[in-house]
Formats: C-alpha cells, structure tokens, sequence
C-alpha cells in the first residue's frame, strides 16, 4: 500500500480543500462529491492518506468510512497516479472502432504498461467502463476532457501534445 | 407480544411474532447452519449459509434476516437447501487460507464446524484465496485477512460495541476486505486493543497474540522464580472452555491447573483489586477534600486508558492515577515481594491471567517498570490459558481444589467483583463510605450499579454529603459520558467505566462464543463469589493491611505514589492538523 509522508497538506491545499467543504455544508453525508472535488486538485489525481485524516477530522467522520467509500468507488484513487491520467474506454462501441490500436500506441509512446505512470509522474495510462463519447469512438478521456476519433498516430501524438 | 402461527419441516408450532427463522427453528430444535450471524449484533446477512426454502418465495431467504409471518411454511431440510449452503460453504473455503491444523482457532473454529458438519471431505473448487502478509508484530492482536470470510463481525464489535471503527468495510467485489483505513496496522489507527473483535471472529483471521512459549520457557529455567496472578473474570469463564456448564466457579481447579503448569507461586489479582482500592478510594477523596479535578473516572481497564489517551486526550486529569490491579500486583511482584520471600527481583518472571487482550499492550508500557524490569512480564488471555491446560492433558473439570498462595492471595469479595461493570465502584464505595464517615457499611450491596444496563448513575450519602455516581461498559456508552464531562455538563464526583460490555467478564481475551447472556451469567457468578467470601471490603483483608503496615505505609503515600500510580499521555492521530 502506497505511504505518504507527512506534510503533503500544504496551506494552499488545505485552503482548497476548505473550499470545497465549504461548499458542500460540511456534510459527510456528500463525501462520494467531494472526494472527487478534491482528486480533481491533487496534482497526483488521487486521495492522500493525510487529505482522508483531515477529511474524517473536518466531517466528523471515521477515517475508515472516508477510506471505505475511497475503496468502494473505482472513480476514486487511494494511491498516485498521474499529472495526466489517460482514461482509455474499454466499453463496447470503442472496441469495434478499434480502440486495441489506441492501448497499443499510447502503451508503445510513453513506454508504460496498463496502471503505471512514466517516470516523471506525468502520464498515467488506465483502462475505463464507458464514459458516453461513442459519437467520437475511440475515446480516451483526461482529467474530464474528452478526446475522439484517435484511428491514427497523428491524432494521438496531437493529443498528447495537448497535456502539458 | 402477538403469537404467530407457521410450519418449519411440516411441523406446525406458534411463536412470537418479530422472530427470525433462524431463533424459530432453535424452538423445534433445528440449528439452521449460520457463520456471519452474532446473536449479540444486528442482523447483515452477508454469508447466505443460514439460506432456506420459504413456500410461495421466489428465492431461497437467509434464515438470519427474515422474520416469520403468519402461515409461513419454511423448509430447511430439502436437497435445494442443502446443495445451496453446501455451494456455498465450498466457496467461502475456496476463498480461505486453509492451514487448519497450524490455526490458533484449530478446532474451534465456526468455517471448520460447519465443513465438519457438511462433510465436505472433497471440495471440488480450486483454492483461489489472495495471499496476504499476516500483521503480527503487534503487541495483542494478530491478523490475517487470507483467512477472513468477510462476515463482518469484526467491524459491527468496532462499531456496534465500541463505536471505533478502526476496521471497516473496504473495496468492493473480490477486492473486498475488512480492515483498517490505507490497510494501516492497527495500533496506529483509532483501535484501543480491547479485542472484541478476536472475540467476534469466527475463524482465525483475528486472533490474540500468543505468548505462550514464553511462559513454557520461563517454566522450565531453573534460575527463575515464575509467579503468576489471575483476574478476577478470568474464573467464571475459564471452564467454558472445557465444555462446562456457562460461566461456572472454577477458581479452586484453576489454582490447581497453573500449580501443576509449575508455576511458584499462585497468586490473586484479587488482592491487587483490594489495594487499588485503597489507593483510588484515598484519592477521590482527597480530590474531593481538596478541590482536584472532578468527576474522577477509574483507571482499571486498559482498553479505555488508550481510549482516553487516543480520543480524549483533553480529558486525561479525570483519569485517576492510580495503575490497574494487573499493574499494582506486578510493582508489588517486583519490590515487596522479594522483600518477603528473600528472592531477587532479577530472578522473578511475573505472569498475568487476563480476560483481556489490552492488558499485554499496558504490560508493554515502558513506564510500567523499573531499573530495566517490567512490572509484569508476560500476560496471557483466558485463551492462552486455556490452551496451556489442554496442552498439558489436564481434565480440567475434575481437577481437585487449591487454593492461591500468601502473601498475594487473598482477595475480599470486593476485589472480586471488579470484573463486572459496576464492581469497581461498588467495591470503591463499600470502602469509601466507611473511611468517610467513620460509620460501619452494614449492608454491602449497591444495586445501583449493578446489572447490564450501558449506563447507570446513582447517589450515596456520606456523612449528610449527597455524591453523584455514574456507571457505563462499552466504549459507545463511555463516549456519552465523556462527551457530557468535556461540556461540563454533568454533576457526577467518581465514575467508572469499563471498555468492554459487560466489564472484564466480556472481555476481548475471555473464551470464544461469548454472549451477552453468557456475560450476565458470568455477572452473576462474581457476585455469588463475593457473598460466599467473608472478607467483603478492601480495607479489611489482611494482606493488604500487612502490606501497608510493614512495606508502603499509607495510601497515596511516597512509596505508594512511586509504585502504584501512573501518568497518562496524549497519543496523536497518525496525522495532525
């Protein structure tokens, strides 16, 4: 299991964080919500173990509820992952547009496997149930922005060459 | 109550209605096979063992879940019953790591009943268990979540009894496990070490650190003197693990069985109750009489100092100082002890029998010692215990009688009662009373404070001064307390609190298939116990005055207060903010 070092809450961070907790009332019973609020702005895109203490401080919840919904749900993430994690969609209508030659290229261009980040932390390559883009199969999406009709190298070099 | 009338294999029979099928068919004596069902706990039907065939159901129902109706009609003998629980008791094996024979909880285990049961001598599935490394470099509790059969009793003991819930739900589907927040090793998460979890497990995935092998090797050195005191609690529950009657007497066999094992010296905790006693009574009133920090709250349960230190942290000045019987015995094992019986204190091993998985971690303490010794050496649950006496082939139920040895063996009925909730304060009270108002206690019982109610309170009159008095067993009703004592917004003077239901008679070291019924039974006996005594106050047994008269002098005095009272520490969440 991923470790973290303590003092990953920086006070911009944790100012962040307050925000969106804020914004939710303070309601634990809303944390599938902010969880991913606060994936969204963790550099790494995942749930540190100190951000899931802060949040069961904060919420007045158990820490291990916070880690149960974080284990739960396959959207959220209990160790690192990357600057850019490139979801890429397994679902039915990208398999027939050949999304294999997407894994393929994208696993051939970053030198990564399946689950793994390069090494400067910056790509992060997974595999995704549907995410409603079959218009523009095949699809990968990245930190919620949707990329389509990748059928060509040239289309995903350019693609990377958006993630920056 | 209304009075239902329904047929379980055919035959007709009338029950109360809002029972289960399961507790139903108890009354025409079937047992529906069951593993996730806790009688104690509420109802989750996660294993689908107990399934059963419901007439007019689409679908076979879990027998733990399903309340009767008027004219239902369950079968639980058909061959789709038997195949259904037989699949899926198969399954639940396939899924566990099958060192039966190397398991702690090897015949005694629920998985091993239920597959002797279904004589499942040929699984026909692969074995596809997930290998995961076994957390034993705790102090008191060893996991091993490849033997888990996710049945959740663990975490509704955490949550239910103890509202901690250091262990969870984690993971969905085949990743699903229960376990602690980032699979954090569990001293370092929110658990107190009370154990109710390796009480409620029912295979080996939660066990007791066993420390056995360092009694078997202190026995056998010659250079060492081994002594060995025995908690209250632990005497009407040791028999039920030999199959005797629930919660029986067994002090005297007891006696017997450690003599045998080769321990030295056989000695009471009892004893050790009395003199804390004495010191915890002289220190409430002293800080009554002298304007400390009230309510004072009892410290004898180890379990609820890491409580206290872990969630309370702001409230440690409430903790009376005063260390715990197991504690006071071992300081005296280690200074007063070699003063009378002319053995060196390097020489002596100190053991202690707990009903309680804490006490090894309050053991293991560092300020639990002196001049590079610890206080008490090594401390074995009722469990561990029992398991030395089966070791050594004693027929326990027919052992003869003993009794425990001077100058450490004598207990009054008030020490006795320390391991139910609300003894500690009754036994307190019975002293206290007489030492404040000079007037003789004629009658010694408190009912107040007894029974297993979660929370009870109560008044005594001192000498025209009117005390409040509060009374709560399990860390759920204890956080009612506390809560109430951090708002100020409560009048009790002395309070007591034990981590676990029921006080140490259920404790997270006492014998497996502990219920509450079986609890209150246990109650019960050490209460008979303490009205067959004829010593019945602290401050009359014998020892404990030579004790002070001819080695610590006065309660709560210089020696006293070095040797028999402890401080407490904040302990931080793993992160702060």
């Amino acid at each position: 299991m991923m470790r973290d070092e303590k003092g990953m809450m920086t006070p911009e961070l944790r100012a962040e964080i307050d925000a969106i907790l804020t914004a939710s009332g303070n309601d634990g019973s809303k944390l599938v919500g902010i969880l991913l609020d606060i994936q969204d702005i963790i550099p790494m895109h995942y749930i540190p173990e100190e951000v899931a203490y802060y949040l069961a401080e904060k919420l007045n919840v158990k820490v291990s509820n916070v880690y149960d919904v974080i284990s739960f749900y396959a959207s959220l993430y209990d160790r690192p992952r990357g600057q850019y994690p490139i979801q890429m969609c397994e679902s039915i209508v990208c398999g027939v547009n050949d999304n294999g030659f997407v894994f393929a290229t994208l696993q051939e261009m970053l030198g990564i496997g399946l689950n793994e980040a390069t090494a400067d932390g910056k790509y992060y390559l997974e595999c995704v149930p549907c995410f409603g883009a079959c218009d523009v199969a095949p699809a990968v999406r990245v930190n919620g922005k949707v990329y389509g009709h990748l059928n060509s190298r040239e289309k995903i070099e350019a693609m990377l060459a958006e993630l920056v | 109550m209304a009075k239902i009338n329904i047929k379980i294999n055919n035959i007709p029979l009338e029950v109360e209605e809002g029972m289960t099928i399961l507790q139903a068919a108890k009354l025409i004596q079937v047992d529906i096979p069951h593993l996730c069902y806790h009688p104690d706990q509420s109802v989750r039907g996660h294993c689908r063992v107990c399934s059963v065939e419901v007439v007019g159901g689409r679908k076979l129902m879990p027998a733990c879940a399903t309340k009767v109706w008027e004219g239902m009609e369950v079968f639980t003998n058909t061959k789709k019953v038997y195949d259904t629980q037989k699949l899926l008791l198969e399954m639940i094996l396939a899924n566990h790591k099958q060192e039966c024979l190397t398991c702690q909880r090897n015949g005694n285990c629920e998985l091993q009943n239920l597959s002797k049961r279904f004589n499942l001598t040929s699984p026909k599935l692969p074995n596809v268990v997930e290998k995961l490394p076994v957390e034993n470099n705790a102090t008191c509790i060893v996991r091993d979540l490849s033997k888990c059969v996710k049945c959740g009793r663990c975490a509704k003991a955490c949550r239910e009894f103890q509202g901690i819930e250091a262990i969870s739900y984690t993971g969905r589907s085949s990743h699903f496990k229960v376990m602690s927040a980032f699979g954090e090793n569990l001293e370092k998460t929110d658990c107190i070490l009370c154990g109710q979890c390796t009480a409620a497990c029912p295979v080996g995935a939660l066990v007791e650190k066993d420390d056995t092998d360092k009694v078997y090797e202190a026995l056998q050195d010659p250079t060492k003197h081994v002594i060995v005191q025995v908690a209250p609690a632990v005497r009407v529950a040791l028999g039920d693990a030999f199959g005797m009657e629930k919660a029986s007497i067994v002090t005297s066999k007891m006696v017997t069985a450690l003599r045998r094992l080769g321990f030295d010296q056989v000695f009471d905790t009892n004893f050790a109750a009395d003199v804390t006693i004495m010191e915890e009574g002289t220190e409430l009133l002293d800080r009554v009489q002298n304007g400390g920090t009230l309510p004072m709250i009892t410290s004898c349960s180890p379990g609820w100092i890491n409580f206290m230190e872990k969630h309370y942290p702001d409230q440690l000045a409430h903790l009376s100082t005063t260390k715990s019987p197991q504690q006071i015995f071992g300081a005296l094992s280690k200074t007063y002890y070699p003063k009378v019986s002319g053995i060196d204190a390097k020489d002596i091993v100190t053991v202690s029998i707990m009903p309680c998985t804490a006490k090894k971690y309050e053991a293991a303490r560092p300020e639990m010692g002196r001049d590079g010794m610890k206080d008490v050496d090594i401390v074995l649950t009722t469990r561990e215990l029992s398991r030395m006496i089966a070791t050594a082939g004693f027929d326990f139920a027919e052992l003869p009688d003993d009794d425990f040895d001077a100058p450490m063996g004598i207990g009054t009925g008030a020490g006795a009662i320390f391991g139910a909730t609300g003894g500690v304060m009754e036994a307190a009270l019975r002293t206290v009373y007489e030492v404040a108002t000079g007037k003789e206690l004629v009658k010694v019982e408190f009912n107040d404070v007894r029974g297993y109610e979660g929370i009870k309170e109560s008044e005594v009159d001192l000498n025209g001064t009117k005390v409040r008095i509060a009374v709560a067993h399990g860390l759920k009703n204890a956080r009612v307390i506390m809560d109430a004592v951090r708002a100020g917004k409560c009048d009790y003077t002395f309070i007591e609190i034990m981590a676990c239901p029921g006080g140490c008679i259920g404790g997270g070291g006492q014998p497996i298939k502990t219920t509450v019924d079986i609890k209150k039974m246990r109650m019960d006996a050490l209460y008979d116990i303490d009205e067959s005594l004829p010593l019945r106050k602290s401050h009359e047994n014998p020892q404990v005055k030579e004790v002070y008269d001819n080695f610590l002098g006065k309660p709560c005095g210089h020696l006293s207060h070095d040797l028999l009272h402890t401080t407490y520490q904040k302990v931080d969440k793993k992160y702060t903010f």
